[in-house]
């Protein structure tokens, strides 16, 4: 009796993990797949969230992303370990496209960067231009939090940092260096009532986690070197033969037609609007 | 204090109401999870017999070889089997990446230490004198050899346990080669990190709850499993 139930167990057991390994791997759907790295901003904010079965619905193509930094997300193109890119760093894009790594890159949206802080202000930067405000941060060594990651938001406030004058504040106590996602940094700048760079976007996401109140508020916006241009980038097919141009083409059409850019323009939390589309 | 309190009420409500998304990562821990830890019991068992029955020249070194890869950090193991697996590495064409077999590639490499090693160190604290007295009683060296796997099936057990302990709780291997494609490769624990990464504290407890409670069952069915023998 006992050699029986032992059997049985182990037969249960092993049939559990049989049933775990050999159930159909699309148990969701058998559509074709299309694979995109894209920045943690658009993941983030639930934008991808609304667009994705929109887009499946029009055209039959499931959206599969990874949202990464934008280094990263570059870094995963060149590989050939997506089909598309959803990135927001013009300059290192049109490298990517000029040294062939990309195909068809097309401007679809944007939104911009401000700088947020404690409402105490320290360093008193509210409504300072953005270079003034960066002089007063250094010179008073207010805690800054810094995405230290090569994403477009980390790429866009070392250029900050050199067009005011300064070099990266790499080894200086004040700077804190956190190498994670826009939220996660905020959240750090928070606990550490630090100034940080954002996009608008995560910042109204995060508004919005903390019920409309949040600790940090927006001191510096609206200067011009603070606009933030998503783009989409097909991965060159001469160069990675896997990658799914047919597929990327379509959603690169897709996501500039006059329909998905109203939905991108509706996209509102706290009944505040995202981000711009700016398709041409 | 708050979060904690809040994160037990999330994830009994994601369990009774079928969440769909936590529902999924729990598939997909457990399908990654029981992949890797068939294979590395199917190759490390014979290895770690291997490796405590017999005596052979280099033996020691090779065990403090098994040994120090017990500390193989699973971001290692991700970068390691991420170069191989990328379209540009070596073994792209596979197209595994960001997928669950690519996920539980990784993860055979991170836990056959672990079989290995508790495997031959089941066998070799067998008693010195057991293999005479099988040999005694009139076995031959095929069945000596089979007896000591059967006397050592508990040290082989705990081994199992330990393994399978540490695929569904790591995070490094399932985030770099999964990617944390929503519906497709989240499982708990990346769920869990990106749950955290947007503030969301309460979420991430809730789902920690959930993969503790996972294996606890399953420790559960291997405890009765032992007491039946």
């Amino acid at each position: 009796m006992k050699r029986f139930l032992l059997t049985a167990f182990v037969f249960l057991f092993v049939g559990f993990l049989a049933l775990c390994v050999l159930a159909p791997v699309t148990l969701f759907a058998k559509n074709p797949v299309l694979r995109m790295a894209t920045t943690t901003s658009t993941d983030n904010t639930g934008l991808l969230d609304i667009l994705a079965p929109v887009f499946q619905k029009d055209t039959g193509i499931e959206l599969q992303w990874v949202a990464v930094g934008t280094g990263k997300a570059l870094a995963l193109g060149q590989n050939c370990d997506v089909d598309i890119l959803m990135v927001h760093a013009p300059d290192a894009e049109r490298k990517f496209v000029n040294d062939g790594f990309g195909v068809d890159r097309k401007e679809f949206m944007y939104n911009d960067f401000i700088i947020i802080g404690p409402k105490s202000d320290p360093a008193r930067i509210a409504g300072k231009s953005v270079q003034e405000a960066l002089t007063r941060i250094e010179s008073s060594s207010a805690p800054f939090a810094s995405r230290g990651d090569d994403s477009g938001t980390n790429k866009l406030e070392i250029s900050l940092w050199k067009s005011s004058g300064f070099s990266i504040p790499d080894r200086e106590s004040w700077y804190i260096q956190t190498g994670q996602g826009m939220i996660a940094t905020i959240i750090i700048a928070e606990e550490r009532d630090a100034y940080t760079l954002t996009d608008r976007g995560t910042y109204i996401k995060y508004e919005a986690n903390k019920s409309g109140n949040p600790p940090l508020t927006i001191l510096v916006e609206g200067d011009t070197s603070l606009l933030n241009q998503y783009s989409v980038i097909a991965i060159n097919p001469e160069r990675c033969p896997s990658a799914q141009y047919e597929l990327a083409i379509q959603f690169v059409d897709w996501i500039t037609s006059d329909k998905t850019q109203q939905l991108i323009g509706d996209f509102k939390l706290l009944g505040k609007q995202l981000f711009t589309p700016n398709a041409e | 204090m708050g979060y904690i309190a809040e994160g037990v009420v999330t994830a009994l409500k994601l369990l009774v109401r079928g969440d769909p998304e936590t529902y999924s990562a729990v598939f997909t821990t457990l399908r990654a999870s029981s992949i890797s830890i068939l294979a590395s019991l199917v190759i490390g068992i014979p290895l770690g017999f291997l490796l405590g029955y017999y005596n052979f020249p280099g033996k020691r070194q090779i065990r403090a070889l098994v040994d120090t890869l017990l500390a193989l950090p699973t971001v290692v193991v991700g970068l390691v089997v991420y170069a191989l697996i990328t379209r540009r590495g070596p073994l792209g064409g596979l197209g595994l990446l960001f997928t669950i077999p690519g996920i539980s590639v990784a993860q055979t490499i991170l836990i056959l230490p672990i079989v290995i090693s508790l495997t031959a160190t089941a066998i070799s604290n067998l008693d010195i004198r057991f293999k005479r007295t099988v040999m005694t009683l009139g076995a031959d060296r095929r069945r000596t050899a089979i007896t000591a796997l059967y006397e050592s099936r508990y040290g082989v057990l705990a081994a199992a346990v330990a393994a399978y302990g540490r695929a569904i709780g790591e995070v490094g291997v399932s985030m770099m080669i999964g990617g944390n494609i929503k519906w497709h490769t989240r499982t708990i624990t990346t769920a869990i990190a990106l749950e955290t990464g947007k503030g969301q504290f309460a979420m991430g407890i809730a789902l920690g709850l959930i993969l503790l409670l996972l294996a606890f069952i399953i420790n559960w069915i291997l405890q009765i499993m032992k007491r039946k023998t």
